[in-house]
């Protein structure tokens, strides 16, 4: 652990500006946004929730794959080469879904385009005090700490933070910096004193065990709560837009009038949208909302744990506030455990 | 030297694919075309039967298609069967030979043909299923002393639907390959059986315990063939089938292949039955 004197925070941020693009969460509309900062100034670090997860900077909604020239089939990848970036103040929540996207893209064939933008970007976390919102339940799901793999992360101890690096690359952030004390006694009973303090802030708001979930949603398969929602549902993907560890795209071609020069793009999809699953001859395997809510209920709290060994749901409660229908995990997966509990043994 | 094409894909990016020549075209019916295709030189396919490639027209878009030709006969050639049903699969059609298309792969796992020696091999295949399975039958007769009893039951719509008519005269005089077809709807002058795929199995009656059923078709027809080969008392684990899903990456990233916690691109897509029975939306 080190210490950084909050009055030295600013200036640690600048310098960091001079060899790195630094992006942070930033006010806009009342809301709160990731954004490149032009002045350590615009720094925020005691923010809700943002609207869109970082994800974007690693996965970005819309992305070149490759060009090429349909006539003489020369093709180039392009790979964005971004600046070192470092992305300031990210909450824990965020930080683990960032450790599922780097397990899924690194698993099997290595996506390049994810790797360039990854390899090149540190990452500064913050131990969150406080619940972000209402909806946010990652005190159930676990991931109100760091994650094992972290770089650089701040507790807030009052009148300065204190600093743990997790990585080289983190380390590279704060070596020979100067802004950085080595801490006193009194600073490990105030970091102590501070993180036994913030848990009672937090509510467990699911009602089984985390390690519960992949079995409740085994028992929930034919629940008839996915109609009942299902009817709510209205397939617009908002949900997926803004949630942290969905990754799942489209690819799409572009071409020129003379059907000669073009790229290949991908862009953000949803499996909650009406094709997502189609195969030719018009089968669908998704083919009504419920299957389809079912099918993302079951990706986040039991399928991904299955093949990546991670959950992929970090309780970051974004799709609670954006769904225009109110469909939230969290009543969604208590309700599936009260019935679950009401008819024990038969599906909920 | 030789590059397996699927060494391509780590070295740029995974979503790149590398160009194909098409060195001819061969109508098979209104909707099917048969695809010879050559890699540039130096690069080598070497797929197991089974696997799919995923193929481009540049500026229109990519599918999964299925090897439809034995590896041991590949090398730098190779061969896919295509139905015209949408936008990539029609710009194919159009394309004539010494047209250029983009490949990558081949993706996911084929038949685990080295389990299947010293046993029966029952093959299904309804409709165009019968190009996957035509690199496996391939590849089987080329060293039929490895196997023991070896079957082919092919169903298709109509008598003038029927998939590599040569192939299918040739394994019927070769004699040591049951052949059994049936169509769902007769044309005049079929004097063969008639009848859904199924109707078939009761000509096999090879001893279950040593039996592998290998099974591609459309999503419908896997239930009712199943049903009966599980009857028949062939075990699950002995059960091979070939699932289709909707694939837009091939790699494991784009998430569309999902079912369960399988990415059919990878996992798949050959998988067994014991594998898939308990996963739900596996056979629905
Ligand atoms: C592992 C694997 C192997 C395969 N092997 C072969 C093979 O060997 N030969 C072969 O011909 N095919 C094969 N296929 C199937 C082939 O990939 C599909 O037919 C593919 O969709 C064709 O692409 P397309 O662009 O021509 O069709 P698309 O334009 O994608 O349309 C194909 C069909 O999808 C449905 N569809 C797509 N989008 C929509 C929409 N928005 N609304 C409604 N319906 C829609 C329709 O039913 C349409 O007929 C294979 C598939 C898989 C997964
Ligand atoms: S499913 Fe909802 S709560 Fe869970 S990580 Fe995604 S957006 Fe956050
Ligand atoms: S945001 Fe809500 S309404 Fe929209 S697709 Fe998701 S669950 Fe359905
Ligand atoms: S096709 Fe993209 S994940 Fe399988």
């Amino acid at each position: 652990m080190r210490i950084l004197p909050k009055h030295l925070l600013n200036a640690w941020v600048e310098r960091l500006r001079i060899d790195h693009r630094v992006v942070a969460p930033r006010e806009s509309h009342g809301q709160y946004i990731f954004d490149e900062i032009t002045s350590a100034d615009e720094l925020v670090l005691d923010y809700h929730s943002s609207v869109l997860p970082p994800k974007k900077y690693f996965l970005p909604p819309r992305e070149d794959l490759f060009t090429f020239n349909a006539k003489t089939m020369e093709m180039s990848p392009v790979i964005e080469e971004i600046e070192p970036t470092v992305i300031m103040a990210l909450h824990t929540c965020d930080l683990h879904a960032i450790q599922l996207l780097d397990r899924i893209q690194g698993t099997g064939h290595v996506d390049q385009h994810y790797q360039a933008r990854r390899r090149k970007t540190a990452l500064v976390s913050i131990e969150c005090m406080q619940p972000c919102m209402d909806q946010a339940f990652c005190k159930s799901l676990g991931t109100l700490s760091v994650p094992e793999q972290f770089d650089v992360h701040l507790t807030d101890l009052g009148d300065r933070y204190a600093v743990d690096v997790g990585s080289d690359a983190g380390e590279a952030l704060i070596r020979g910096m100067g802004f950085f004390w080595k801490p006193s006694d009194t600073d490990y009973d105030r970091f102590n004193e501070v993180m036994a303090g913030k848990w009672p802030n937090f509510d467990y708001r699911l009602d089984c065990d985390v390690t519960d979930l992949p079995n409740l949603l085994g028992a929930s398969h034919d629940s008839t709560l996915w109609d009942e929602i299902g009817e709510r549902c209205l397939s617009c993907g908002q949900c997926t837009k803004v949630c942290p560890t969905c990754y799942c795209f489209d690819v799409v071609d572009e071409i020129d009038l003379k059907l000669e020069k073009g790229k290949r793009v991908r862009v953000w999809d949803s499996c909650l949208l009406e094709k997502f699953a189609v195969v030719a001859g018009g089968h669908d395997f998704r083919n009504s909302r419920a299957n389809r809510l079912r099918h993302r209920f079951m990706r986040k709290g039991k399928y991904q744990l299955e093949a990546y060994g991670l959950l992929g749901c970090v309780g970051c409660g974004r799709c609670a506030l954006s769904c225009p229908a109110h469909i939230t995990p969290i009543a969604t997966l208590n309700t599936l455990n009260e019935r679950r509990q009401a008819s024990p043994g038969e599906s909920a | 030297m030789t590059t397996l094409l699927r060494e391509t894909l780590d070295h740029s990016s995974i979503y790149m694919p590398t160009p194909a020549r098409i060195v001819a075209v061969e109508q098979f019916t209104e909707l099917e075309k048969w695809f010879h295709l050559e890699l540039p030189s130096g690069f080598t396919i070497a797929h197991q039967p089974g696997q799919f490639v995923e193929v481009s027209v540049l500026g229109i878009g990519e599918a999964p298609i299925s090897i439809c030709s034995s590896p041991a006969r590949s090398n730098g050639a190779f061969e896919l069967c295509v139905r015209r049903v949408g936008k990539l699969t029609e710009a194919l059609h159009r394309l004539e030979p010494g047209s250029m298309i983009g490949v990558r792969g081949p993706f996911g796992h084929g038949f685990p043909i080295d389990r299947f020696q010293g046993k029966d091999i029952v093959f299904v295949a309804g409709g165009l299923g019968l190009a996957p399975l035509r690199s496996l039958i391939t590849e089987v007769l080329d060293e039929r002393g490895k196997y023991g009893r070896v079957a082919l039951l092919y169903g298709a719509r109509t008598p003038n639907d029927f998939l590599f008519p040569a192939d299918l005269k040739a394994w019927a005089e070769r004699g040591d390959i049951e052949c059994h077809v049936t169509v769902d709807r007769p044309t005049d002058g079929w004097d063969g059986h008639v009848g859904v795929i199924t109707t078939l199995l009761p000509k096999i009656d090879f001893p279950a315990r040593n039996t592998i059923a290998t099974v591609v078709g459309p999503p419908v027809m896997y239930k009712f063939v199943l049903q009966d080969l599980l009857a028949k008392g062939i075990a699950e684990g002995n059960i091979w089938l070939s699932f289709e899903r909707q694939m837009k990456c091939g790699v494991g990233k784009c998430g569309h292949c999902q079912m369960h916690h399988i990415y059919t691109c990878q996992t798949g897509p050959v998988l067994s039955y014991a594998e898939v029975k308990d996963l739900e939306e596996a056979l629905s």
